[in-house]
């Protein structure tokens, strides 16, 4: 079985920015996948590469085994791209964007899907409303469907949810989860993390054109966040405890791995004669791994990287 | 199957024309009909070209830069609308090769032309009589005609990157080229000098050829026409075809 996304030693510069830097990334059908990354690290850069949109320097693409370059009708025809930047055609209705969005694709007499679409992305009552009437969610919707009328086998979301109100995107979620249960397979990137956490099975993060995290969102979280017991506390902490933890805002953040650790932990607080004014467990969390992660730990990134090459 | 990118393309571009037809075809008949109804009452009583009066001379003249600049504006002023809004990534994402776009803006700027040259054609066929003599030429120079400056429209709508560009690309090409083309004159009426000069003009041939249709009379043989307009036609295609095959602004 061919993988989703092949992409090997992709590079692309423009001017003086070198936006992408030798990316490999592998991304195998069904996967509910997290391209991450600080604004201007490459993924836009690179989901137009896979696109079509940008040509890259160096290096190849290929959706479901198409060469985006060499093969491209096939490779388009089993991409769906919603773009980062909200943008529309003013001369047409929501319906007739979708009909004619289907016919660039060779598709005729799709309305039974697009009907299905408009469904699930909540936007049947605007059906015929002429696009620059819609407000920004609504066009934001309406980009979606765009991308999904082909009934694509890969579908990349390029920041789908930024200035979305959370009504679509529960909406949007749940119809992307059960594209994904289908056996679509998902692209998307986000700058919340929060979202990324709960719907990527695997991520990849990006810091100026270069892949710097490759790993399944558990192993990430395991790696490069932890569990933490956060106090505060009355007394002066003993050094032996502070080496390992971090303070901020009169809260102290101390990781653990097991919570066999945690009485222990506090033992050793209680032994120091400090009193615990308010106590809280801390869960791992991806803005942690990616903070970590763009700070740049160079070995444990290098590591990781390597051992999943 | 695979070829359904191109015929919806093509009806795309005809129909957001079509749309605000009343900017995009009406517009230009009723300016075409000012410019009859100016010039005509001025010359009139004075100018007779080809034997006819300067009327009957000057309806083919306006029908045909109808048809040119018409067909450039469409393509032209679609392409950079969404490249400027940015959908044209609408058009980029789908597998439609960049023969299937060239053939689809052209041919839809070629429509464009033809249902304004027709319109301008229907408001002032009535202010002097017309002949039909020799009806080929017509539709030969203004198929060609339509898509040399449906291509024009394609290159300049992708080169401008703004609204000003692309009306500079106007006023100083396209419009002196349309103008000094023999549009309200034989060129036969000029001094030997801008004789020489209008021959230099693509589109003189254009107008020439299309004139001819109707009288059976013009400055050149229509067959010279047909082989100036026919080796500007395939020059730009080829020209166009590359631009669009390095993805020349289009796809970075
Ligand atoms: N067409 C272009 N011309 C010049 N530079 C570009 C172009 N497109 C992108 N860049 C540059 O390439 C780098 C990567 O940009 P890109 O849009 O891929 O980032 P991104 O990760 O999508 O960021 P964001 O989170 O802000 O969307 C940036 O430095 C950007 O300025
Ligand atoms: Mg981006």
């Amino acid at each position: 079985m061919s993988a989703a996304i092949r992409i090997q030693q992709v590079s692309k510069r423009f001017g003086a920015t070198q936006a992408l830097d030798r990316i490999d990334l592998e991304v195998r059908q069904g996967e509910f996948f997290g391209l991450l990354g600080p604004n201007g690290a490459g993924k836009t850069t690179l989901i137009s590469a896979l696109a079509g949109l940008v040509r890259a320097d160096t290096g190849s693409l290929a959706v479901m085994g198409h060469d985006v370059q060499s093969d491209y009708r096939a490779a388009r025809r089993h991409l769906g791209v919603v773009p980062q930047e909200l943008v529309f055609d003013p001369f047409f209705t929501v319906r007739e964007s979708l009909t004619i969005q289907s016919g660039y694709f060779g598709i005729r007499d799709n309305d039974n899907w697009i009907d299905e679409i408009l469904e699930n992305l909540g936007l049947a009552s605007k059906a015929n409303a002429n696009m620059r009437m819609l407000s920004g969610g609504m066009k934001r919707r309406v980009l979606v469907a765009q991308a999904l009328v082909h009934r694509p086998p890969v579908i990349v979301l390029d920041e789908p949810t930024a200035g979305v109100d959370v009504e679509l995107r529960q909406t949007l979620w749940h119809f992307i989860r059960r594209l994904n249960e289908a056996g679509h397979t998902i692209v998307l990137t986000t700058h919340y993390l929060e979202e990324a956490e709960n719907l990527c099975t695997r991520i990849a993060m990006l810091k100026a054109g270069r892949l710097v995290a490759l790993d399944t969102t558990e192993n990430l979280l395991r790696r490069f966040s932890a569990h933490s017991l956060r106090l505060r506390t009355g007394g002066v902490m003993p050094e032996q405890l502070t080496c390992d933890a971090a303070e901020s805002g009169g809260w102290w953040s101390m990781p653990f791995d097991g919570f066999d650790e945690v009485e222990p932990l506090l033992a050793r607080i209680r032994a120091a004669g400090c009193g615990i004014d308010d106590l809280e467990i801390g869960k791992p969390d991806l803005e942690e791994v990616f903070v970590r992660v763009m700070q740049g730990q160079p070995a444990e990134t290098n590591e990781l990287n390597a051992e999943l090459r | 199957m695979s070829h359904g990118g191109f015929s919806t393309l093509f009806h795309k571009e005809v129909l957001r024309f079509w749309k605000v037809a009343s900017q995009t075809v009406a517009a230009p008949v009723l300016t075409a009909l000012l410019y009859l109804l100016i010039f005509s009452h001025v010359l009139e009583d004075h100018v007779r070209v080809h034997g006819v009066t300067y009327t009957a001379f000057l309806i083919p003249g306006l029908v045909m830069m109808a048809v040119l600049q018409n067909a450039f504006a469409n393509s032209s002023s679609s392409l950079i609308q969404s490249r400027v809004t940015g959908n044209i990534v609408f058009v980029l994402l789908p597998p439609i090769s960049y023969l299937e776009f060239f053939v689809a803006y052209v041919l839809a700027s070629v429509v464009r032309g033809f249902v304004v040259g027709t319109g301008v054609l229907l408001a002032t066929c009535w202010f002097a009589p017309l002949a039909l003599v020799e009806p080929w030429w017509i539709v030969v120079f203004a198929l060609m005609g339509g898509a040399i400056l449906g291509s024009l429209g394609v290159i300049a709508g992708i080169w401008a990157d703004k609204f000003d560009e692309l009306a500079a690309f106007q006023n100083f090409l396209i419009m002196p080229l349309t103008f000094l083309s023999g549009v309200f004159y034989s060129i036969n009426s000029l001094p030997p000098f801008w004789q020489q000069v209008s021959r230099w003009n693509p589109v003189f041939y254009m107008i020439d050829g299309f004139r001819h249709g109707f009288f059976g009379v013009s400055d050149e043989s229509p067959w010279l026409s047909l082989a100036v307009v026919g080796a500007c036609l395939a020059l730009l295609t080829v020209f166009t075809l590359n631009l669009l095959k390095s993805g020349y602004k289009l796809r970075a």
